[in-house]
């Protein structure tokens, strides 16, 4: 077999990899949009502050450092101590709860039943006041995100595998930092399917995604639920701010992965968990086979961004409601 | 007090059907558009222009145009800034290659293009709907910007792939290049500005209007009773891409003078737009400005008072300017939820009766 | 006493009243915020402290304090036209935009408003010639520069011959990034190595596929012309695939701390451009410290003090004020406006006795500027990284360019814009 078929190989399963990073975005999205009907335009920038919020708390950074220092002429930037790793994500965890139940009281609760675009306004009314908000609160340059995951090619698997395509190939290059993120996605992909299926509060959660109304009448705190599927939703974009942000730095960037999240939510449906996860391989192989195959040889490379959404169209073209979305009823 | 409508009765269908159909609304419009076209020109500035006017009504223009698409029809819309790209890369390959025609006409030329390749995008709302629709318009838009990048052809073969706006002239005034005189750019745009709002507002008005709000409410239902889905899609994808390459080729040629599709062209710019037409109300030419206004003015004027006035550090002080912004978009929406169109319709309706109370 | 200043301030922000100048004003349109903050903060602060300490120490340029008027812009476009027709009307002497795409958009305005530009290492190249461009200048060296100073860098470490190589440039899918692909075509036909692009779209998050390519093809060097997140996520990247990073060149705008601190120990052995030496060991820190850190004026919070941006700000500053000084002298008035200062820029020349006595000896190469080059000498640096003590130290003196195949893109260039623009040539 040539090296190149190899190759292909390789790139077929980073391309999953990378479809993995994209769906740990994609599940807060499908969470709140499950259970609240609201497209979160601040989920990116939610990844952002929780991933900030980790390592503020990790370095010991003092909060608004940077505006006390201006109101009042202070030079003070850290508390002098650091926390350990556990304790910061704990912290975090606690900050993004907080959080949720802010976010429910000051904004949802006032727009109970109003139109989906309205609900998508006000989350990017949402995404500006984080915006700047995370920005006061952390500072703006770029901080080193450090949970102690190994990165870099995993050796064991290129070396072990180098045999296979002759000289040309020198194994399957596959990121250490990758494969962590794959096992926790898939762990947190089943353990929230477990929630949503074998515990009371997830029935609820699926009682109110179907029908506000109805669970409001079987006696479901509609609120309560809403403030744990954001405060569950926070936990997704910590999640994923701390897979992305040990790549590259946090710094506002982190944000725009959202981006990268919405074809696959397309794709997979809006209101599926498994939707996401599948929709993100899909769109994750698509466009790094294309890239590799038609992109990068033919087309002068980077395609990879218009792609990804092409693909979810044609998909789309087919199946309008997504792979796993629900069907559309249409009643006239 | 101020709606005196004591004797005004209408003798005729013309007269019944006016767009301003109260006579106070009628004389508050024209002496608006006096002051428009009249007094500021002989009080603007060069900050004014470019930094407040010109942006308004750029923008204005283009929110008008998307807010047909997803307020009258309901098809929404994300790749509003693809298509403004290839407004103002269709005004450059007309400028360059028929150096001789009059600037005005290439920017409707342009605007003509663009409804071309809207057209095109908007084949799939014929089957895709909602949100799920974006989908389509986000191909667009992150395709057109590859594309732009890509392809020489578009940006005449220069290195870096920038297009720059020549220098044209209109009765004899510069209105395109660096030379070109704040009051001569401001009146292009707003003479622009005035006449697609008029246009748009009779159309919205008209049977295209009536058939893209059926879509809009209840696409079967439309369809059972003979509106043609399809052409009633398209046509507001065409008219639609038209507003919004107009706005394009005027953000280029009279405003920007040069552009990198990257970076102004990009997905903010759809969002951007996407947001004034929330924000303003969706389905109204009103609030299509409102919300122009809100998104243009709010920063530039949130940096003058906290920079320039108070000043403060001017990163403290940007990231307060989101603060406040996203306060008052979840603050209006809270209040107001269908914009700021619904917010002028109830003033008016209560001026109308003011002061007495029903 | 907030509220007060609130309402003055809100009537004051529609009024827009110029002030009565008697300073020197220097405007710089920063990005504190946005996507390239962590490469805008350092640049702004080293400019922002340079200003500072000229009115702490010295009370100004000539006996005229300065004006120094921040504008931010987020790297965008639109907000860089506001800032520029906001400040322009103060007076404002000499724009350093520090962004490719504001330059583009500023150098028909400015040149019609009469102030000069000054876009030292980025915007157009083909402004450096001076006949074309008269109000543009871009010293002390440009992209086209960089490309050339990579390749003979790589020369030098090939004896002289690359036929056959591979080098492939990373870069960032705009303007911005495209601009050495013409320069280093026209090289790769001189010196006969294979030239592989692999564009990046922005913001440069996600870069597996190029760098998968890149650990196909093994290329023998690599380039990179990157800015904000592109660069670490690169860098972290090349890191990953174990490629030798010391066969990894990136261009002055690649070569900061904030790019190869969150790779870690990873990021070692990397090699950048550089217009200026590094580090904070020169007596001009010593005088920021006494005159301006410790007078509590510094613009920053004291973190950036010493990086790579920090001094390409410093350096930035210095120009400016140099040709302010330079200005004052030639006008012979201490009130000195931007056509005056875009004489000076003309007429400008700095020698390293200069550079010494203002606290920066052995800082950057000597030049001068004439009416038909706006250029500069064409020089460039190599500086490495050491991942271990996080410094950036000087590998090499400064390198002499291809001024033969670099002179004639110019030309050609800035032909094809002054025939799109109907410009007459000048300098006689």
């Amino acid at each position: 077999m040539p090296a190149e078929f190899y190759y292909g190989v390789e790139v077929f399963l980073n391309g999953l990899m990378a479809g993995v990073m994209y769906s740990l975005v994609a599940l807060g999205f499908v969470l709140i949009f499950k259970a609240s009907g609201i497209f979160n335009y601040a989920q990116g920038i939610m990844a952002l502050f929780a991933a900030m919020t980790l390592v503020g708390f990790q370095e010991g950074q003092i909060p608004f450092a940077h505006l006390i220092n201006a109101v009042f002429g202070t030079e003070v930037h850290h508390f002098g101590w650091t926390m350990p790793t556990f304790l910061a994500i704990l912290f975090a965890l606690g900050m993004m709860l907080l959080f949720a139940f802010l976010v429910e009281r000051l904004i949802l609760k006032h727009l109970v039943n109003q139109e989906p675009i309205i609900l998508f306004m006000a989350t990017i009314g949402l995404a500006y006041f984080m915006e700047g908000f995370g920005d006061l609160m952390w500072g703006s340059n770029v901080k080193r995100l450090d949970v102690g995951i190994p990165q870099g090619g995993n050796f064991w698997i290129e070396e072990n595998t180098a045999f296979l395509g002759g000289e040309e190939f020198y194994g399957f290059y596959l990121d250490t930092l990758d494969i962590y993120a794959t096992v926790i996605a898939v762990v947190l992909v089943i353990s929230l399917v477990l929630f949503s299926q074998y515990t009371k509060t997830g029935r609820a959660l699926r009682a109110v995604a179907d029908d506000h109304q109805a669970a409001l009448s079987v006696g479901i705190s509609l609120r309560g639920i809403w403030v744990i599927v954001w405060a569950i939703a926070g936990f997704v974009a910590l999640v994923a701010g701390i897979m992305w942000g040990a790549k590259s730095g946090v710094q506002f960037s982190l944000s725009l992965i959202a981006l990268k999240a919405l074809p696959v939510l397309m794709l997979g449906g809006f209101t599926s968990i498994p939707g996401a996860i599948v929709g993100g391989l899909i769109i994750g192989v698509g466009e790094k086979m294309f890239e590799f195959l038609i992109g990068a040889p033919l087309l002068g490379g980077a395609t990879e961004n218009w792609f990804a959404y092409m693909l979810a169209l044609m998909f789309l073209v087919f199946r309008p409601q997504g792979l796993f979305g629900e069907k559309i009823i249409e009643r006239v | 007090m101020l709606y005196r409508e004591v004797g005004e009765f209408k003798t005729s269908y013309a007269a019944d059907q006016q767009t301003f159909p109260i006579s106070f609304d009628k004389i508050a419009y024209f002496i608006a558009l006096a002051i428009a076209f009249f007094v500021v020109p002989l009080v603007i500035n060069d900050y004014w222009a470019k930094a407040i006017l010109l942006p308004f009504l750029i923008f204005g223009i283009a929110a008008i145009g998307l807010n047909i698409l997803t307020g009258y029809c309901g098809q929404v819309s994300l790749g509003s800034g693809g298509f403004m790209a290839v407004g103002a890369y269709a005004c450059y390959k007309f400028m360059t290659a028929f150096p001789d025609l009059n600037l005005i006409i290439c920017i409707v030329l342009s605007g003509g293009v663009t409804a071309m390749v809207g057209i095109l995008f908007g084949l799939p709302s014929l089957r895709i709907k909602g949100f799920y629709l974006a989908v389509a318009t986000l191909a667009a838009q992150f395709f057109l910007v590859w594309l732009f990048n890509k392809v020489g052809w578009f940006y005449n073969y220069t290195a870096t792939g920038q297009i720059n706006a020549p220098e044209r002239e209109f009765l004899g005034i510069i209105i395109s290049g660096p030379n070109s005189s704040p009051e001569a750019v401001y009146l292009v745009c707003l003479s622009f500005l005035t006449v697609l709002a008029l246009i748009a507002r009779n159309l919205t008005r008209g049977s295209f209007g009536r058939k893209w709000m059926a879509i809009r409410d209840m696409d079967i239902a439309a369809e059972i009773i003979g509106v043609n889905p399809l052409m009633a899609k398209l046509t507001a994808f065409g008219v639609s891409s038209f507003y919004v390459g107009i706005s394009g080729a005027l953000l280029f040629s009279v405003f920007l003078g040069a552009v990198e599709v990257g970076e102004v062209f990009g997905i903010q710019k759809s969002f951007l737009v996407l947001f004034m037409i929330i924000i303003g109300g969706l389905g109204s030419i009103f609030g299509s400005l409102a919300g122009a206004a809100f998104l243009v003015l709010m920063p530039v004027v949130l940096k003058n008072v906290m920079v320039g006035s108070m000043g403060w550090p001017v990163d403290i002080a940007a990231h307060f300017e989101f603060l406040i912004v996203g306060s008052l978009i979840v603050f209006f929406l809270i209040v107001e939820p269908h914009g700021f169109a619904m917010l002028w319709r109830i003033i008016k309706e209560k001026l109308r009766l003011w002061p007495f109370p029903h | 006493m907030k509220l007060k200043s609130l309402i003055v301030g809100a009537a004051t922000a529609l009024t827009m009243v110029s002030p009565a100048i008697a300073d020197l004003t220097f405007p710089n349109l920063t990005y504190r915020t946005g996507p390239y903050a962590v490469n805008g903060i350092p640049y702004a602060d080293g400019y922002a402290d340079y200003m500072a300490l000229l009115n702490s120490r010295d009370g100004g340029i000539g006996g005229e304090k300065i004006n120094y008027i921040e504008c931010e812009t987020q790297y965008n476009t639109e907000k860089g036209v506001e800032c520029y027709e906001n400040t322009k009307g103060e007076g404002s002497l000499v724009y350093q935009p520090m962004s490719t795409g504001i330059t583009y958009q500023l150098i028909p305005k400015a040149t019609a408003d009469g102030i000069p530009l000054l876009t030292m290492g980025y915007g157009r190249t083909s402004a450096a010639n001076g006949k074309v461009f008269s109000h543009i200048f871009n010293y002390p060296a440009n992209y086209w520069v960089g490309a050339s100073a990579v390749i003979n860098h790589i020369l030098s470490l090939n004896n002289g011959n690359i036929k056959g190589k591979k080098i492939a440039l990373v870069y960032h899918n705009s303007a911005y990034g495209k601009e050495p692909i013409r320069t280093l075509q026209e090289l790769e036909k001189k010196h006969g190595f294979k030239l592989s692009l692999l564009p990046v779209d922005h913001p440069g998050q996600e870069q597996k596929s190029q760098w998968l390519q890149i650990r196909r093809e093994k290329p023998d060097y690599v380039t990179m012309w990157g800015w904000g997140v592109m660069n670490p996520t690169a860098i972290q990247e090349a890191a990953n695939i174990r490629f030798p990073m010391e066969n990894f060149i990136g261009v002055w705008w690649s070569g900061s701390e904030g790019d190869v601190l969150p790779a870690g120990n990873g990021a070692n052995g990397y090699k950048s451009l550089a217009m200026h030496n590094t580090g904070s060991d020169f007596p001009i820190y010593a005088d920021l410290k006494k005159h301006v850190y410790d007078k509590g004026l510094a613009a920053g919070d004291g973190t950036s003090s010493g990086q790579v941006l920090y001094n390409r700000g410093l350096y930035a500053a210095m120009l400016a004020t140099e040709a302010a000084r330079l200005a004052q002298k030639m006008s012979g008035k201490a009130n000195i406006s931007p056509a005056d200062m875009r004489d000076a820029m003309e007429a400008f020349s700095i020698n390293e006795a200069q550079m010494a006595s203002l606290g920066l000896p052995n800082f950057a190469p000597s030049f001068s500027v004439s009416c038909e080059n706006h250029g500069g000498p064409g020089l460039a640096a190599i500086q490495q990284w050491d991942a271990k003590a996080k410094k950036w130290t000087m590998i090499s003196d400064f390198i002499k360019t291809d001024a033969e195949v670099i002179n004639a893109l110019i030309a050609e260039d800035s032909a094809a814009y002054a025939a799109e623009n109907k410009i007459k040539e000048r300098c006689g």
